[in-house]
């Protein structure tokens, strides 16, 4: 089963389209049927994939057509804006009570995260605003849930109140908020066991709690990877308890997080924080924007085509980028690059924000950890400041000595030093405005060299022909998103110079 | 005959239902209670009578029938409102169709093929009126269900006698490993083996303190390991100590991960090949666990759990919430695992081996 992007769906079901001014109600009606199987395929549940496109549909025929976007990029616009909107415009804080303590409780299904959730969030509340939290374990039902919670609380040298496994949760809570009076703590978290919005009793319990804790803050915890269900189990929490805000975790997956759209138009409460990762700190606040390119699985083209609306005059910068073009990229540029790629995140996830690489199969092939930009690195870091300006330098003799300052084989210093050049030769095209996309694209992927990094080259051979964007639209904002990229390694270079003056 | 006439027949055999359900409870118990008579006959001699087993899983059947009744119901629901709008057969009729087999978490592609072919299937028959086109519809279904599982597996493979049997369990965070692997060694120290279990999560908090809780309530062995060492060390100890101490069966624990964490894939390969070195025809089970709430990612999560591990079964768990698990088809059609378990409860008797024809009778009763 082959998931293809929206992107290429929307174009594909709009080929007939370019060069028309406007959009006509049955090309409408095409696109929106694409729009809606992402949806799904994308897990947002049915009945809000629906009302979702019958919103998108007026506004998509009441709208004019805006100056430099063609139908298709005028679509995936309000597709977004409406997604974006539909998330909550913005990411909305933490609840906070006027007198302390600030009382947050968890509810949630089994497994969704929420003992993680809580540590993650009350050392996140310990580090920004030096908070001194306290952590009630009321899991009593689930072996070892209470010493998960007290390892992680040892981990962070934050308290945790227990009362063994064999005390009603109701009074294990109202006993934690004593102490937590008496120790002056101000934010109590409530960790709760793990329970199926239909168990009436282990419900009951929920609710009891609440109103012995009065929270300020119902935290449903719901796991990302979550399908068609997430409305069901979001309504149910939030029917016997008014949840006051969402967490939802498991992001850092290759899940296309539907469910988020779901629960946020059934319950009508903001996500308020993702979980992106196992370690403590990998906890971020929502953000709506980041979320609708995901569920719509076009990576970042949708922040590109704001961009394009901005930069009226593309013509013009690329003029100025002509201007700045120097044909001297050199290893100081190499490790900039690398640094911006490693701040960036994980290579896949950058591919993958390459219009038309979300999901293209190709891309499990390419594997580059962040070993392998260390790697990198470590071989640029061994050259002398003079062979970092100048790659001709590099003798035999120099990469043999290039290798045992880094500890890596000759063979992966040549490999390294060849990617180089590839990247200068891409530099140079581009920057004299030649190299059209598919070339210039080719020419950076085989610049990430990926035999170096450990994936096949013929395979990333292979996922050219499939890549969508040949002139057109797309070809358009990626030719774009190149140029910017370039732009600002010019930038960082002229920057580097001026220090060393 | 095929699975749809069984299931016509299991119909009819439900108004002598004292009879049926015995009937059940020896199908499920086959597989099992073969297993158990060598063990009795070869270890011990009638010291773990059969009869506690038995009323054991009988009591299991009722829970798969209780946990299931939500599931089940809301996916009856849904398609008896879906044939109350019923009009006529026609494009819309086929849209709709589609999007409750989506709702059901069964998957785009899959919900458009076998709408496609119920249009054909219902356009060669003339089927006009609601009935006709409703036994079309199931019949189908259940047809292609049947067909995707076609020469499937989903007994539970043991160790030649003499050698443990080592099962490895595997999955995304928060599927329910270390309850799955609590229940199960439940199930096989009733029937009289000698379980051991290795806490080879060395990653998560609390987790050894899970399954170290489990070991006690299930009165099984425990090997575990320091907090953040190498899992492979755990599994290494605990295959040396079942070999050595003759343990008929081992579950291996493992930390929950996200199949796209390459890191994560790699250290689990390794606790394979560990297993493997010391053990070549082990592990005889590699069960991916998966959370039946879980949307389209579950087949991702099935594919490259599959490439890493060559996961060789799979545990549904959660099932007794209202989710429908509609992915189990998808998974079916696309990769060829067998369910081989499904969890329904938190209860240590919430267990049950997952039985494909009472699957979808389960799901289709109501509407045959």
């Amino acid at each position: 089963m082959a998931f293809e992007n929206l992107t290429s769906r929307i174009q594909t079901a709009m080929k007939n389209l370019s060069g028309k001014g406007k959009v006509s109600e049955g090309d409408l009606d095409e696109t929106l049927r694409e729009i809606r199987l992402a949806l799904l395929e994308a897990d947002v549940n049915l009945k809000i994939a629906r009302s979702f496109i019958a919103q998108v549909r007026e506004k998509a025929l009441g709208a004019k057509v805006l100056e430099g976007l063609n139908p298709s990029e005028q679509i995936i616009k309000i597709v977004n804006d409406q997604l974006t909107d539909m998330m909550g415009a913005q990411a909305v804080p933490l609840n906070k009570s006027p007198k302390i303590p600030t009382v947050i409780m968890m509810a949630g299904l089994q497994g969704a995260g929420k003992t993680t959730t809580v540590a993650k969030l009350a050392n996140k509340l310990k580090n920004d605003n030096h908070a001194r939290p306290l952590l009630i374990a009321a899991d009593v039902y689930r072996p070892a849930a209470i010493e998960q919670l007290q390892t992680l609380g040892r981990q962070l040298s934050i308290p945790v109140f227990d009362e063994g496994t064999d005390v009603d949760p109701r009074q294990i809570v109202k006993d934690g908020l004593k102490q937590a009076d008496q120790e002056k703590n101000d934010y109590v978290f409530i960790d709760t066991a793990g329970r199926l919005q239909i168990d009436e009793l282990l419900m009951q319990e929920l609710k009891d709690i609440e109103k012995i804790a009065k929270p300020d803050e119902i935290l449903l915890t719901v796991d990302a990877m979550t399908g068609q269900n997430a409305t069901e189990t979001a309504q149910g929490f939030n029917d016997a308890l008014g949840i006051t805000g969402v967490v939802l975790t498991k992001l850092d997956g290759d899940t296309r997080g539907g469910a988020a759209l779901s629960i946020r138009e059934v319950t009508g409460k903001p996500i308020k924080f993702v979980g992106e990762g196992e370690k403590v700190t990998d906890l971020d606040v929502f953000y709506p924007d980041r979320m609708a390119s995901r569920i719509l699985g076009m990576g970042d083209i949708l922040s590109l085509i704001e961009k394009t609306q901005k930069d009226v005059d593309a013509k013009q910068a690329a003029a100025q980028l002509q201007k700045l073009q120097e044909n001297s990229f050199d290893f100081n540029d190499f490790l900039d690059q690398l640094k911006q790629v490693q701040n960036m995140g994980p290579m896949e996830d950058m591919l993958k924000m390459i219009p038309g690489m979300a999901n293209n199969p190709a891309l499990a092939q390419v594997q580059v950890g962040p070993k392998d930009f260390a790697h990198m690195e470590a071989i640029v870091y061994s050259m002398t400041p003079a062979e970092r300006l100048d790659p001709e330098l590099l003798s035999p003799a120099r990469r043999r000595r290039i290798a045992a300052g880094s500890g890596r084989p000759v063979i992966d210093v040549n490999k390294m030093i060849k990617q180089f050049k590839q990247m200068r030769q891409m530099m140079y095209k581009f920057t004299n405005g030649k190299g059209g996309l598919p070339a210039g694209m080719e020419d950076m992927l085989s610049g990430v060299d990926p035999s170096a990094l450990g994936a096949d080259p013929a395979q990333m051979g292979g996922m050219m022909p499939s890549f969508p964007n040949q002139g057109g639209f797309g070809g358009k904002v990626a030719d774009f998103a190149m140029k910017r990229a370039f732009k600002k390694i010019q930038k960082a270079k002229k920057k580097r110079n001026k220090r060393r003056k | 005959m095929s699975l749809f006439d069984r299931l016509l027949g299991r119909k009819k055999d439900e108004e002598t239902p004292q009879k049926t359900f015995l009937g059940k409870v020896k199908d499920a118990l086959a597989p099992l209670s073969a297993d158990e008579d060598q063990t009795l006959a070869e270890n011990k001699p009638a010291s773990t009578p059969q009869k506690p087993a038995e009323s054991d899983s009988a009591s299991s059947e009722d829970h798969y029938e209780a946990g299931l009744t939500k599931t089940r119901s809301s996916f009856a629901e849904k398609f008896q409102l879906l044939m109350a709008n019923f009009r006529a057969v026609d494009e819309n009729f086929f849209d709709e169709l589609e999007e409750t087999l989506i709702a059901a978490d069964v998957g785009f592609e899959i919900a458009l093929k076998i709408s496609d072919e119920l249009q054909d299937e219902v356009r060669l028959k003339n089927a006009t009126s609601k009935k006709e086109v409703q036994e079309t519809i199931i019949e189908k279904l259940v047809d292609v269900y049947d067909r995707a599982g076609n020469g499937e597996d989903n007994s539970m493979h043991m160790a030649a006698a003499g050698n443990p049997s080592v099962f490895l369990f595997v999955g995304v965070n928060g599927v329910g490993k270390t309850t799955t692997i609590g229940k199960m060694a439940q199930l096989y120290r009733q029937q009289g083996k000698k379980v051991l279990l290795a806490a080879a999560d060395t990653f998560r908090a609390g987790a050894t303190e899970q399954l170290v809780e489990w070991a006690k309530r299930d009165q099984v062995d425990v090997v575990t390991g320091k907090e953040k060492s190498d899992p492979a060390a755990v599994v290494f100890d605990a295959v040396k100590r079942a070999v050595d101490q003759h343990y008929d069966i081992l579950f291996v624990d493992t930390a929950g991960r996200l199949q796209n964490n390459e890191n994560l894939m790699r250290e689990l390969e390794k606790m394979k090949k560990t297993i493997t070195r010391q053990l070549p025809e082990a592990p005889q089970e590699v069960l991916l666990v998966l959370d039946a709430t879980t949307g389209q990612n579950a087949l991702q999560q099935a594919r490259l759990f599959k490439d890493s591990t060559d996961v060789t079964g799979l545990v549904l768990t959660k099932l007794d919430g209202t989710a429908k698990g509609g992915i189990v088809l998808a998974i079916r059609q696309e990769l060829h695992l067998p369910v081989k378990w499904v969890g329904l409860g938190e209860k240590v008797t919430d267990l049950a081996p997952f039985d494909a024809d009472q699957f979808v009778y389960g799901l289709f009763k109501d509407l045959i």
